[in-house]
């Protein structure tokens, strides 16, 4: 019996060193952030899936908020000879060190989700997503959804000064623009929290005649959406009907909310940024081709009848 | 009888008037604001949601104005209560009775306070420093029981205890008002209260009077850890989710900013419940007050400061000398209000 587990283990062993040895010919080093927040968990897991799918040896650090640990592990991916790095930035600046040191061994490094304030010839492209754009695609629904009606909006902000609260508005406010039938009636920061969106939500509703003169809530992520529904059943109307509500992120809670009829849309911001990152480097390394120095993801919107069911059950395993 | 209540009435007259004010100017600025309706059973109205939003603040309080009196503080109440939200959320949706888990997640928040407790009547390590380590250690402990994520739960009698509503009241001030009540009365109908005042001016000589103080001090902590608990468990409740990064996220600074305004010394000694109370219902009501004005959120955190710092400035002792010093030609022959204590 024990032979026959350490025979079972011993073949276990050597395929995985034949596997990473077939692999070998990639090997990518990941400097992530951290894990603050479920959708950084959520990218960590689809980076890590990425990666197998396509063979590629990933090398993870995870930098728990530091900005030096980041660099340490960029100097360590270095000294590996890794054939590539992607960078989560923690911040935007101090940066413009270490991308030299990664220039300089001829290694090329691309920027995830965040970018950095440093020599766009420093780092081969950016990944990330358009946070205006998100707004936009957030305030186009809400324009064709009222098709031309009269409708009184309430927005909560994110955390006062962010740069996705600042974007997210932006665009909301731009989609609007022009359309005199809309108008945003209230707008108060919720710091992307349930507790503070419910809070915010119920204060809404009492100062705009228990909520009959509120149309739609429009809310810069979808925790504070979540939090907010149940401020508005806990005053007794129906969220999704009498007051229509759309959000961004696409959390997996917010896709049993929407299943449930209680929210109306979504707008995505995909934790799957290593996928154009890997197939931008692919081409890369196979036939020098420069990509754009910036990527923009797809940002997609989910409304009631895209199946949110099977949405939350695609995204519920993937750690947010 | 009267006189009880008219020292009472003299304690609170400062919170009590920089409450009514704020009610006032909120009301001026907000007309609805003093509207109160029955809907869906229970009252409904701005006022019941600053009682109700106002649940974490005062509960910490209550526990935190007992921990200032021994001339200690607790950091550590905003990540005991993501702990003991992220303990209910993690017991409930596995599957265990409602009981059990309200019974466990207490217990962990009392956990907790006899580990401060121990590192600063035991250990005797300062209650700054004590605290700090289970505030940084604690929101990490809540995280690895959520796996990071919001962890939601369904469970209807869990929900009950934040959304459900009791006489009328909403559920959460209904828990409020009793443990308030029943902490008071333990406090102040025993010797205990003397003897927590008597720790906080000067342990040393309390000890050799032969009050057990260790107990004294790790009972003070606990009793803070138990609140941080029930406020846990409401919080989570609230939002059916126990969100382990943003529960109870720099509430540990609003239930001592609750007790300062209710006018208890951070250097130990003579305090009030009560005036605690009333004190985290005013950042409450200026905190709703702001949210209805419509005031854009830029102005959010120094609209609330200047208003702290006007309360704090009327309860300053310089301020309270002068004002005395002016209405003495108007209330000549009565005793001022020094004179009377």
């Amino acid at each position: 019996m024990k032979f026959r587990k350490a025979l079972a283990s011993a073949t276990i062993l050597a395929a995985c060193m034949f596997g990473s040895a077939s692999a070998a010919e990639l090997v990518v080093g990941f400097s992530q952030i951290g894990s603050e927040s479920g959708w950084r968990a959520a990218e960590t897991t689809l980076t890590k899936q990425q990666a197998e799918q396509r063979g590629i040896d990933l090398k993870f650090a995870d930098a728990q908020q530091k900005q030096e640990n980041q660099i340490k592990a960029i100097r360590s991916f270095i000294a590996q000879g890794v054939n590539a790095i992607l960078l989560a930035p923690v911040v935007a600046t101090g940066w413009d060190e270490v991308l030299q040191e990664a220039k300089d061994a001829e290694i090329p490094v691309i920027l995830l989700d965040r970018t950095v304030d440093a020599s766009k010839d420093l780092y081969l492209t950016a990944v990330t997503s358009d946070l205006v754009h998100e707004g936009n695609v957030a305030g186009k629904w809400l324009v064709d959804t009222v098709a031309g009606k009269p409708c009184n909006v309430v927005e909560l902000q994110g955390t006062t000064g962010s740069s996705p609260a600042i974007d997210r508005k932006k665009g909301f406010e731009a989609a609007l623009a022009g359309k005199d039938n809309l108008k945003i009636i209230r707008s108060q920061t919720g710091d992307f929290t349930r507790t503070k969106g419910k809070e915010v939500m119920e204060s809404f509703l009492k100062a705009e005649d228990g909520g009959k003169n509120i149309c739609a809530l429009y809310a810069h992520n979808d925790d504070m959406a979540v939090g907010a529904i149940q401020a508005i059943k806990e005053a007794g109307l129906k969220p999704g009907k009498d007051i229509l509500v759309v959000s961004i992120d696409a959390v997996p809670d917010i896709f049993q909310a929407m299943a449930a009829g209680e929210a109306n849309a979504t707008v995505e911001l995909t934790p799957n940024m290593a996928g154009p990152a890997f197939d931008a480097l692919a081409a890369y390394l196979k036939d020098g081709k420069e990509p754009p120095k910036w990527i923009q993801t797809e940002s997609k919107l989910y409304t009631q009848a895209d199946d949110p069911m099977k949405v939350y059950e695609e995204k519920k395993g993937l750690g947010y | 009888m009267i006189s009880i209540v008219r020292t009472y009435l003299t304690r609170l007259l400062p919170q009590l008037i920089a409450l009514a004010t704020i009610v006032a100017a909120v009301s001026i600025v907000f007309p609805g604001f003093l509207n109160l309706e029955i809907q869906n059973g229970r009252l409904y109205g701005s006022l019941i949601d600053i009682l109700n939003r106002g649940a974490p603040v005062v509960l910490l309080a209550i526990g935190m104005t007992v921990v200032i009196a021994t001339k200690g503080i607790d950091l550590s109440v905003g990540a005991v209560m993501a702990i003991c939200g992220a303990v209910a959320a993690s017991l409930i949706t596995s599957g265990h009775s409602l009981g059990v888990t309200l019974l466990a997640t207490l217990a962990v928040g009392v956990l907790c306070g006899v580990w401060n407790g121990i590192l600063v009547a035991v250990l005797d390590i300062q209650p700054i420093i004590a605290t700090l380590v289970l505030m940084v250690a604690g929101r990490g402990i809540a995280q690895l029981i959520t796996e990071g994520a919001i962890l939601t739960f369904n469970d209807a009698g869990l929900i009950f205890i934040g959304s459900g509503s009791f006489a009328g009241l909403p559920m959460p001030v209904v828990i409020w008002l009793l443990f308030g009540v029943l902490v008071a009365l333990v406090v102040r109908r025993s010797a205990l209260g003397m003897l927590i005042e008597a720790v906080g001016v000067n342990r040393e000589a309390s000890s050799l009077s032969g009050v057990l103080t260790p107990v004294l001090l790790i009972a003070a902590y606990v009793l803070s850890g138990l609140c941080a608990a029930i406020a846990g468990i409401i919080a989570a409740a609230d939002i059916k989710g126990a969100d382990a990064n943003n529960a109870g996220l720099w509430l540990e600074l609003d239930a001592i900013l609750a007790v300062v305004v209710g006018g208890t010394s951070l250097l130990g000694g003579r305090f009030s419940i009560a005036a605690s109370v009333l004190g985290a219902i005013i950042i409450q009501a200026i905190n709703t007050g702001i949210l209805l004005s419509g005031f854009p959120p830029e102005f959010n955190l120094i609209i609330k400061a200047a208003i702290i710092v006007f309360i704090l400035v009327l309860q300053s002792p310089r301020f309270r000398t002068a004002f005395t010093f002016l209405s003495i030609p108007r209330a000549a022959g009565k005793p001022t209000e020094r004179e009377a204590k």
